[in-house]
């Protein structure tokens, strides 16, 4: 096996054990049942879900990721002081984080889904699509959180950086793209939404699922627009590239930084 | 043997080592002495890997270090603070570490036995002791049998007993062969175990030496008031 | 039911009809092999019976008082060439003929069967299949429409008529048709004191129903699913509309119910559910929408500034990504004892009524109406936000549309 494999493997072991994944995984649970107990259809439950994970997911694996570094520094220099290389370790330790992350939200919201919806069998479709943009949007922004870990020595300042991080691509990035729709309202701006929407993992997840759940035709000629875009096969593979990117650009810089650090 | 030449670090502006040029004899256990922040863990980073000079040479056993890191497999390395996966128990970090290195040896189950750790194996690390924890750092650092072992304050959170235990066994390493490098804070330790003594201020060596020799050259009756003099004479 | 009712329908028009006529038959080894033939030799009050078989005789114009009756659905075949059966004559009944291939054209409305002022006729039970037009009266009175089944498969909108076409018509029943696959499924334009009911249209390209200067109509208890762009009612006065279903119509502008200039009409216990635009108000003038379900709609209800004194009581909102629309920051309409799913306020008196208003334009929707690149935000944390705080401090949403008494719970 590869010291990368085996990295991943023991600290599958160890988080799995744990405390936070098994709360993280009840969290969904406890959430998508509660849906489903509230009375609502499939299609109702994956909006909601949508909302729930778009939020959730980016927030706890920036925050999560960046504290789980920090707290495993020593034991990653013990790890150094062996003969292993720094890509396998920071590989090993990304995706051995990203995994059973993923894992919790798969298992949290795909079993209360599966029971609630098995006899009918319907919105598998979206449901996987959901499942899909939750497991990207968790290496995405587990990597990010690397990142900003190996960057910043000083532990509050790392995690308070995610944090920030977050905020910025939840929230404040579109207030900023509202801010520019109105501001150049005079020009057509399908084709600079579609830009506008690759450059953020989150916004490209939330519109990836609603053009799932067919609400494109709610978004009038720009959804059609967006609809033609992502629909066609060079969309997809833009879209499916875009979230990619969005995973490798921070795992690269992470790798580069890492491999310098003074530790 | 261990030949460090002109060896710089810098973290920033703030410069840790100077133009450092020593010697590590094979065979002989080593002190690193020094106050807090004198660059003594900065040193046994350097000749980890951990830490990237900013300039000078090190090698060690006549391997130029250079980022490969196969070399490191004839090190054992204790830090100051151990910690580990708080979900594994004992047994699984130190399958994961002989794991992770390849190694299918077993010397553990000795070691174990040595620091009459048997009875704390099969418990997660975060049920276990600080002390405890140190043991198991301690077993890492020996379970490869490597040429040179490199302790960071080793005895600093171990009671009585283990630390006994941990001195008998280093200084059994060394009849072995063993080359050792220790840092330390309590003098009459190292003057039970260590043959030379490298003393750093502010990154630079102050003086160097056997351990009788230090001790005959200042006048004083054991090392540590020997260091005591030395440091005053040297301005530290 | 039904059946025994057009029965009755029929017995009694025939009864008049054919009091002194003959019965002729037309067919294979009968008198007549030619509908054609038959029909010449035919007189006022005469009923013609069409046995199994193809007809496909060209336009036939027919000027007598006649009863068509079709035994085992023969079938008439316009080829594509022009009109099949036009009928201009006093009275005129049809039923059980399997009509088809009207001829599409760009210059004639050719229909299957068309009554050019005909005063008191019915066309009943009959096939059609991709027909230009199927059905088409023109300057008619007191007819019935009923019973039909309309499908084409002509792909698309310029290809396809309309299913049943009123043109200047009175007095018109149009009940139990099921129509498909058209350009409009029933269009009504200068038809008066007219009745639309227990109709299903889906699929139609255009519009299910499309309703232009009509005045004093009804329509109730018909369905109209996935169409086009969903039911079109347009510049006409007292047009009551109840218990009908505008269902899917999911598209770009796509509407469960367009209402254009219409005036004092009223809208009770219908059903929208999953239409991009459940209803739109454009120029509408005291109406009265009452007892209404509105579900999973995009935008329930879109109210125009041009919209006035229009009252809204007593209708569920349910899961609506949009609730209310406007373009307006005034509001000259009544909201009052409406259910509205996202309503979060209390009832501390237990009376049923929330005890805190209920504003349902939020903030984002407004946006929407101004800059419609804005929905690409739709359902971003931000937006949700946005709406959270204006609901605190009202800033660009109407503050006069609200809802004084939300109902806690469903109406229907």
């Amino acid at each position: 096996m590869k010291p990368f494999l085996k990295i991943i493997k023991y600290q599958l072991q160890d988080l799995i054990r744990g405390k936070w994944i098994l709360l993280y995984a009840l969290l969904f649970f406890v959430l998508t049942d509660g849906l489903f107990r509230f009375g609502n259809d499939g299609s109702k439950v994956v909006l909601s879900l949508m909302n729930i994970t778009l939020f959730i997911i980016p927030l706890v694996s920036i925050v999560f990721g960046s504290m789980f570094f920090y707290s495993s520094r020593e034991f990653i220099e013990l790890l150094l002081a062996q003969p292993i290389g720094r890509g396998s370790l920071y590989r090993g330790m990304y995706v051995g984080l990203a995994t059973p992350l993923s894992l919790a939200f798969v298992a949290g919201v795909g079993i209360p889904f599966i029971y609630n919806t098995y006899h009918t069998g319907a919105f598998g479709g979206i449901f996987i699509i959901l499942l899909v943009s939750g497991v990207t949007l968790t290496f995405v922004f587990t990597a990010l959180s690397y990142y900003i870990s190996v960057k910043n020595e000083e532990r509050v300042k790392g995690v308070g950086l995610t944090i920030l991080i977050w905020l910025f691509f939840a929230v404040i990035y579109d207030g900023i793209v509202l801010a520019l729709i109105f501001m150049f309202s005079e020009y057509p701006l399908d084709k600079a939404s579609i830009a506008v929407t690759l450059l953020n993992p989150i916004d490209l997840a939330r519109i990836m699922m609603l053009l799932m759940v067919d609400v494109s035709a709610l978004l009038g000629y720009t959804g059609a627009v967006f609809k033609q875009f992502f629909g066609s096969p060079l969309g997809l593979v833009v879209a499916v590239s875009a979230l990619i990117i969005w995973m490798i650009i921070p795992v690269w810089l992470g790798l580069r930084s890492f491999a310098k650090k003074d530790l | 043997m261990i030949k460090i030449s002109k060896l710089d670090k810098k973290f920033g502006k703030l410069t840790v080592l100077r133009e450092l040029d020593m010697e590590i004899e094979t065979g002989k256990i080593t002190a690193i002495i020094g106050h807090n922040g004198s660059g003594k863990t900065t040193l046994i980073k350097c000749l980890l890997g951990l830490d990237k000079p900013t300039s000078g040479l090190i090698s060690i056993n006549g391997f130029q270090l250079n980022g490969d890191w196969s070399y490191r497999d004839n090190i054992g390395y204790m830090p100051q603070l151990a910690r580990f996966p708080e979900n594994l128990t004992a047994r699984e970090v130190l399958r994961m570490i002989k794991d992770l290195r390849g190694f299918n040896g077993n010397m553990e189950d000795e070691l174990v036995a040595f620091f009459n750790m048997d009875g704390e194996m099969k418990k997660p690390i975060r049920t276990l002791s600080g002390g405890t924890r140190q043991k198991v750092s301690a077993i890492i650092a020996l379970m490869f049998n490597p040429d040179l072992l490199i302790l960071d304050e080793p005895t600093a959170g171990l009671d009585p007993i283990s630390s006994s235990l941990l001195k008998d066994r280093l200084i059994h390493e060394k009849e072995a062969g063993k080359t050792i490098i220790i840092t330390s804070h309590i003098m009459s330790e190292l003057e039970e175990l260590a043959d030379n003594l490298v003393y750093l201020l502010d990154g630079r060596i102050i003086f160097t030496g056997t351990i009788e020799e230090i001790i005959k050259r200042s006048g004083e009756k054991n090392l540590e008031r020997a260091v005591a003099y030395l440091m005053t004479e040297n301005g530290a | 039911m039904r059946t025994v009712f057009t029965a009755l329908v029929l017995f009694s028009l025939i009864g008049v009809g054919s009091v002194s006529g003959r019965d002729i038959h037309v067919g294979e080894d009968r008198a007549y092999s030619t509908l054609r033939s038959a029909l010449d030799s035919a007189q006022d009050g005469d009923t013609v019976y069409v046995h199994e078989g193809v007809f496909a005789e060209g336009n036939i114009v027919i000027e007598k008082s006649l009863t068509l009756i079709g035994k085992g659905w023969p079938i008439l075949d316009g080829k594509g060439e022009g009109e099949i059966l036009t009928v201009k004559a006093g009275f005129f009944s049809i039923e059980g003929f399997d009509f088809r291939n009207s001829g599409t054209s760009f210059i004639h409305d050719n229909a299957a069967v068309k009554f050019d002022g005909v005063r008191k006729g019915q066309i009943i039970r009959n096939r059609f299949k991709n027909n230009y037009f199927a059905i088409y009266l023109a300057n008619t009175s007191q007819c019935v429409v009923a019973g039909n089944e309309i499908i084409s498969n002509l792909e698309t909108e310029t290809l396809s008529g309309n299913g049943i076409h009123l043109w200047y018509c009175k007095q018109v029943t149009v009940q139990d048709n099921n129509i498909e696959g058209q350009r409009d499924g029933i269009y009504l334009e200068f038809v008066e004191d007219s009745e639309v009911f227990n109709n299903t249209a889906k699929l139609n390209h255009r519009y299910g129903l499309h309703f232009m200067f009509s005045d004093r109509n009804r329509y109730w208890n018909n369905t109209f699913t996935n169409n086009g762009a969903g039911v079109a009612v347009m510049y006409s006065r007292n047009v009551e509309m109840w218990a009908n279903t505008f269902e899917y119509n999911w598209g770009d502008a796509s509407y469960g119910l367009l209402l254009k200039d219409i005036y004092d009409s009223s809208i009770h216990q219908n059903l929208f559910e999953q239409n991009t635009i459940g209803m739109l108000n454009d120029g509408c003038v005291r109406m009265e929408i009452k007892n209404n379900r509105f579900i999973n709609n995009g935008w329930a209800v879109k109210i125009m500034a041009n919209s006035n004194d229009n009252t809204f009581s007593f209708n569920d909102f349910i899961g609506n990504t949009f609730d209310v629309a406007t373009n307006s920051r005034h509001n000259f309409n009544l909201f009052d004892r409406n259910y509205w799913s996202k309503y979060r306020g209390y009832d501390l008196d237990k009376n049923g009524v929330g005890d805190v208003p209920f504003h349902p334009v939020k903030l984002f929707s407004v946006l929407v109406e101004k800059n419609e690149p804005a929905l690409i935000l739709l359902r971003s944390l931000f937006v949700n936000l946005l709406d959270l705080a204006e609901e605190y401090i009202p800033l660009m949403t109407p503050e006069m549309l609200v809802d004084q008494k939300p109902l806690m719970s469903r109406v229907q």
